[in-house]
């Protein structure tokens, strides 16, 4: 009897832990967070003492226009980076898949980027864009090339911080869609191949099509991931000049600490979730839709054979 | 895509194979030539690899961990010794406690299925997706006005165990599956409890997993920066932080600075070289699985 009741409650001890810290350290935030974005508080206060404003927040951030500034260089970041890293990193997946000795250690070398920390990844890039000392501009200045304000220009900083998201995260679609190409049926490359397929064809037609449900949960997950991008930018150009690279997340991190509204920064909070919610809910219906659609493509193969 | 597989390979794609190898690990090399550097060499408009290496950044940022006094530094600065050791205690029970509590949980809704595998992938997604940005504010007034656990390592670890749970739980949960259940029931016959099936049967089963998983929650927790500096105090600051804060005075120190990061960037590094394959298992099996 006793071991019987101790075998039921086992799941429940083996869960406990985790469901217990998920809980208290982040679900509860995150409604806390909802919470306060209703309210008007500053870090000294405690949250009892915060006044309560309502909606306030949230309609100042929409006439705000640094805020607006903020969302459109989030979103064309987040749009340019994951476009040119799919292109990227697809392509150099489809150009190296062959079997090569030296492909174990490209791939080695190639999550070197991904596992340093992002502080690390910014301060090697802010050297490198140094106006004098740096690789780039000496190599200009070599060459008889004007130099570029690589981080003290607008334009020029944000397709900076593109480049450095770039080279950080080019290789996580490359190491994923080559995974994804060496799993792929190789009957069907065969047939193509008998059937005169050129090689374009073959990746037209035939690879890049059964790629596809990898490649949209890749293209998804480095999305969602883009918009947590903070530290390199915060290292290169915290958010300048002007708020020519500041991100969301850059522009809640500094409300909250240099403004000291975290009413506000929480609101900002509010929107950023939403916007990856969506995108989260995308991705989830879409592989939803993917599994059924095989199974009903199974399940027709099954009835006819 | 036409030459076939074991036939002789073009010379262009080996030299695109090199400027691929030169551009993934060109910043860090340069990274670690600057920290080798004195600050006259940086400086110097004679760039390239005509210098002396030297050791001296490095002795700079440990000043306070090395057993002799170095002659060149005059004023010892204990902030990154002390950053480095807080750095090391935190990402390291980080990354046992994530494992232990997160392994338990795998395995009960692996293996007692009260909920269905679609929910739990869905939670992991939704958990995923949470910036560390937005867990900012509420994180921060959690931690001082109720739990006042703010400015102690324990909070950072708190935050950094349940950042990374639902990654874990999930990556873990892919490798549970494939132990044969018939396993199970025949240690269960032999008398073992479920404590005893679960760590003697099933952990030593799930190493490569456990592997991936480990390096994944120590590497965010030895990397991570927004949180740790909005609840470290002045004596459990990690080293990410006090990188930043070096960075905002006026005059930097390249020298130094470099040497801290590469310091930073070391652990990782040796991961990647010892177990890449564990770490490309954990991340297809992460993302192509979702």
């Amino acid at each position: 009897m006793t071991t019987a009741s101790a075998n039921r409650l086992t799941p429940y001890l083996f869960l406990a832990p985790a469901l217990i810290v998920l809980a208290v350290a982040l679900l509860y935030p995150i409604c806390y967070m909802i919470y306060a974005s209703f309210l008007d508080w500053n870090p000294s206060q405690r949250i009892g003492e915060a006044d309560w404003v309502g909606l306030r927040n949230y309609a100042n951030l929409l006439g705000d226009g640094a805020f607006r500034e903020s969302l459109w260089v989030t979103i064309k970041f987040a749009a340019i980076v994951v476009t040119a890293e799919m292109v990227l990193g697809v392509g150099l997946a489809l150009l190296l898949d062959r079997n090569i000795r030296g492909m174990s250690v490209l791939r080695t070398l190639f999550i070197l980027p991904m596992m340093i920390a992002p502080i690390v990844v910014g301060l090697m890039w802010r050297y490198m864009y140094h106006p004098t000392v740096g690789i780039f501009n000496r190599t200009l200045d070599n060459l008889g090339l004007p130099t570029v304000p690589w981080l003290s220009d607008g334009n020029w900083a944000f397709a900076s911080i593109i480049i450095a998201d770039i080279w950080q995260w080019t290789p996580f679609i490359f190491i994923l869609s080559l995974a994804a190409l060496q799993s792929l049926p190789q009957s069907a490359i065969e047939a193509s191949k008998i059937d005169g397929a050129s090689g374009w064809q073959t990746i037209l037609y035939i690879k890049l099509p059964l790629m596809a449900p990898v490649l949209i949960v890749t293209c998804l997950l480095r999305l969602i991931d883009a918009f947590k991008v903070l530290e390199v930018i915060l290292v290169l150009t915290n958010g300048g000049p002007g708020l020519s690279t500041e991100i969301l997340s850059l522009r809640i991190a500094r409300t909250a600490s240099e403004f000291r509204e975290l009413g506000v920064a929480a609101a900002m909070s509010n929107f950023l979730l939403i916007l990856l919610m969506v995108l989260t809910i995308a991705m989830y219906l879409y592989n939803k839709a993917a599994e059924m659609r095989a199974a009903r493509i199974r399940a027709a193969a099954e009835e006819t054979s | 895509m036409s030459a076939p597989a074991t036939g002789k390979q073009n010379p262009a794609f080996y030299a695109l194979l090199c400027a691929l190898i030169i551009m993934a690990i060109g910043p860090v090399l340069m990274m670690l030539i600057t920290s080798l550097k004195l600050n006259v060499d940086i400086m110097s408009d004679t760039s390239g690899l005509l210098f002396m290496p030297t050791l001296r950044n490095y002795e700079t940022a440990l000043c306070d961990m090395l057993w002799y006094d170095p002659a060149h530094v005059d004023y010892c600065d204990p902030t990154f010794g002390r950053a480095l050791v807080n750095s090391l205690i935190i990402s390291i029970t980080s990354t046992i406690l994530t494992l232990v509590i997160g392994t338990m949980a795998a395995y009960a809704l692996v293996r007692f299925r009260f909920m269905g595998r679609d929910a739990v992938s869905l939670t992991t997604l939704m958990m995923r997706m949470v910036p560390p940005a937005v867990l900012l504010v509420p994180v921060f007034g959690i931690w001082t006005f109720q739990f006042a656990i703010d400015g102690t390592r324990a909070g950072i670890v708190l935050i950094y165990v349940a950042m990374n749970l639902p990654f874990v739980i999930w990556i873990l949960q892919s490798f549970i599956v494939q132990v044969p259940i018939q396993l199970e029931e025949a240690a269960r016959m032999d008398g073992a409890g479920p404590f005893q099936v679960f760590f003697l049967v099933v952990l030593p089963l799930i190493k490569p997993g456990l592997a991936a998983a480990s390096i994944f929650t120590f590497r965010i927790a030895w990397n991570e920066f927004l949180l740790a500096n909005a609840l470290a105090d002045r004596n459990s600051r990690t080293v990410p932080v006090t990188i930043v804060n070096s960075l905002t005075e006026f005059e930097i120190d390249w020298g130094v600075i470099m040497a801290t990061g590469m310091l930073l960037a070391i652990p990782p590094i040796l991961f990647t070289l010892l177990a890449s394959r564990q770490i490309i298992t954990g991340m297809t099996a992460g993302a192509v699985k979702g």
